[in-house]
């Protein structure tokens, strides 16, 4: 992708408009990247945070805000992939309580195995995800609705079906299930560097920095999305879809096929987070995830997607979800109110919504 | 030159060429219904290897409803549509691609935010690798598409600039060159002169021509007679989704052309009334021009197919 522009081999006749494009092409090449904001935003805040808090850049402090930034990269990494491909989902939110409800209420309350019981809500995630896109690319309404729909039957379910079975709204006591431990570790451990020694932390006796497993799913997540969309041809087709889907479709790109992937790769993910915060938590909640799918989006946003579709990246969307990641602990290192945290949220949005904007009209400006 | 090398390459999707004068695609009393608005109704027409068949008419006369049907992207109501010999009814697009009845739209079916060497490769990726590693041949595509593009007499600055910063024409060719790469039998263009200026549409004229001179059977879709006529070898009228009837070059000069697309009495009226409202305007005197000439030009036996409805 990144092309270094070279200038022009071949002086046009029409000069002088052409050196002025010529001229500034490498920097603007940088700017129409869509990850560019929202690297400097992290990086002013992660500064900010630093310099004012105490806690905040220590190692006990950055292992939370890694951790919580981690996960919230998985599934905005997912939502921008099928945001990118012009669509939403609303229920990413409800489907990490679901599956982690689902997994479990198999161990704890039936004492099914482990794999087993990931297994299960693998398959649930995947066949949502499917109906979710089924249902979008049959009717043709927007996935904004059917994937609000979605969400509130989910919501439910998680309430009532658990209650139902285990008469109360937490899910407790499932390290007992077979073969717990192997689940464990692929979901819950976690590497623990003492980073002490380093001359900039200076705090030998708490110097460790922990690292989750959630991050190395996360970077893997990053590493394939961005490999699928730069370079495969599927990811050429996500592009197309949200782009002009119309004209994809005319020029022989499967519409369909694309779109109910893409619906299934973020209830994948769901899947993938639920499976984290079950295992690091050892519990989990009716209510897990509810209010998390607008997150998701502002994450996607603010890293550079188009709400429109058509453009964006994962890179982008996981940088949207360090800065989340970042102002939420720093809100509370800093003994703020968290509700302030909405506030921040918001004035990111408009101010992500309103540089995207700006971006695509220059792009799509017609000489 | 190396456009041919390149053009023959192994991603050519469609079948040979057949020799000029091949008929390749036949219809017989097509017609299409939208719920109860008929769109088209009996029109006939053949489409040859090397000719220029152009489909004449104004807005809503059902021209881009008649091509859509050739496209695969909407199935006829009625009639016969013979491909090759064979009869067909596409249900998607790809089916049409795959028998080499390419398509450039109205509105081009490029998507504007992505890069140029990316929209020309849309649909027809090339990749190199295996399993997980499959990957798309980046270098290549870029060379490719710079390549075929020159050959078309476009020289892009960077094949990775999006294809919405480029001009109208720009556009419109480099959609002409991706379908005539991509192993085209027959070209169907929708109005690809409308939306630009003499000199744009002349370069596109020319490739129109390029692509016939290769042996493409071409389908060309224009409201203005002054281009369809110089390029055209057979022409078919449509009216309000009725077939006027088809000509072959020989049978209609451009005047004839000219009186009948509008019917010599209509726009006659309609140009006295254009110069009366607006007296300065350079439309009105060029149609005034126009339909002095036409209406004065000795009328031949062409006249007589007109319907004067
Ligand atoms: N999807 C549609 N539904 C209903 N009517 C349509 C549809 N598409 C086109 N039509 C009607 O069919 C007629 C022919 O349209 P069209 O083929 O687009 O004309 P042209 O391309 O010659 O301007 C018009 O009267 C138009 O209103
Ligand atoms: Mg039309």
């Amino acid at each position: 992708m990144s092309t270094t522009a070279a200038p022009p081999p071949v002086a046009a006749p029409e000069s002088e408009r052409d050196e002025r494009v010529g001229r500034y092409a490498g920097l603007a090449a940088v700017l129409r990247r869509p990850e560019t904001g929202a690297l400097v935003a992290a990086i002013v805040i992660f500064c900010y945070f630093s310099f004012t808090t105490t806690a905040f850049a220590l190692p006990a402090g950055a292992s939370t805000w890694i951790f919580f930034s981690s996960s919230f990269a998985i599934m905005a990494v997912a939502v921008a992939l099928l945001m990118i491909g012009g669509e939403f989902d609303l229920s990413a939110g409800a489907m990490t309580g679901t599956t982690g409800l689902i997994t479990g209420i198999m161990m704890s309350h039936w004492h099914i195995n482990v794999w087993v019981s990931i297994a299960t809500s693998l398959v649930a995630a995947l066949a949502i995800g499917l109906v979710n896109g089924l249902l979008v690319m049959k009717t043709g309404l927007p996935s904004f609705i059917v994937t609000l729909g979605t969400f509130f039957v989910l919501r439910g379910l998680n309430l009532a079906v658990v209650k139902q079975i285990i008469h109360q709204v937490s899910v407790v006591d499932f390290q007992e299930a077979p073969g717990y431990n192997s689940g464990a570790q692929l979901f819950g451990s976690k590497v623990q560097i003492d980073i002490g020694w380093l001359p900039w932390v200076k705090v030998p006796s708490t110097g460790i920095l922990t690292i989750y497993s959630a991050t190395w799913w996360a970077i893997g997540v990053i590493v394939i999305a961005t490999w699928v969309l730069q370079r495969t041809r599927a990811g050429n087709w996500i592009f197309a879809v949200g782009g002009a889907q119309l004209s994809a479709r005319q020029v022989g790109v499967p519409v369909f096929r694309t779109k109910v992937g893409l619906f299934m790769t973020t209830a994948f993910a769901g899947w993938m987070v639920g499976m984290l915060s079950l295992f690091k938590t050892t519990t989990a909640q009716s209510t897990t995830g509810v209010g998390a799918e607008f997150i998701y989006i502002i994450c996607a946003v603010v890293g550079g997607c188009l709400l429109t579709g058509g453009y964006g990246s994962a890179v982008g969307a996981a940088l949207g979800a360090l800065i989340y990641g970042m102002v939420y602990q720093g809100i509370i290192y800093h003994n703020w109110d968290s509700d302030w945290q909405y506030a921040f949220l918001g004035v990111m949005l408009l101010g992500a919504v309103l540089v995207n904007n700006w971006v695509k009209t220059r792009a799509e400006r017609v000489r | 030159m190396s456009t041919d090398v390149v053009g023959q390459g192994d991603h050519a999707v469609g079948p040979q060429l057949p020799p000029p004068g091949t008929p390749i695609i036949e219809v017989t009393d097509i017609g299409k219904t939208y719920g109860s608005v008929i769109a088209l109704r009996n029109v006939s027409t053949q489409v040859k290897a090397g000719e220029v068949t152009c489909v004449l008419g104004d807005n809503g006369a059902g021209k881009s409803t008649f091509i859509k049907i050739l496209a695969g992207a909407h199935t006829h109501t009625s009639g016969e549509f013979v491909v090759d010999g064979e009869k067909r009814r596409f249900s998607s697009p790809r089916e049409a691609l795959a028998l080499g009845i390419a398509t450039v739209y109205q509105d081009l079916a490029v998507v504007p935010l992505m890069p140029v060497w990316r929209n020309f490769f849309l649909g027809s990726e090339v990749t190199k690798g295996a399993g997980p590693w499959k990957r798309l041949d980046i270098a290549r595509m870029k060379t490719i598409t710079k390549s075929e593009l020159a050959a078309m007499g476009i020289d892009l600055r960077d094949v990775e600039q999006p294809i919405g910063t480029l001009s109208g024409g720009e556009r419109q060719c480099v959609a002409i060159a991706r379908a005539v790469y991509f192993g085209a039998r027959v070209l169907i263009l929708d109005e690809p002169t409308a939306a630009l200026g003499v000199r744009q549409s002349g370069v596109v004229l020319k490739y129109v021509a390029k692509a016939r001179d290769r042996g493409l059977g071409v389908i060309f879709i224009s409201h203005n007679p002054h281009h369809a006529y110089p390029v055209g070898d057979r022409f078919m009228l449509l009216r309000r989704g009725r077939s006027m009837g088809n000509f072959g070059k020989s049978e209609l000069s451009l005047d004839d052309l000219v009186q009948m697309m509008a019917g010599g009495a209509e726009l006659e009226a309609l140009s006295h009334e254009l110069a009366r409202q607006m007296p300065d305007s350079e439309v009105a005197k060029n149609m005034e021009f126009d339909v002095a000439e036409t209406l004065n030009a000795p009328a031949d036996d062409a006249s007589s197919e007109d319907p004067g409805s």
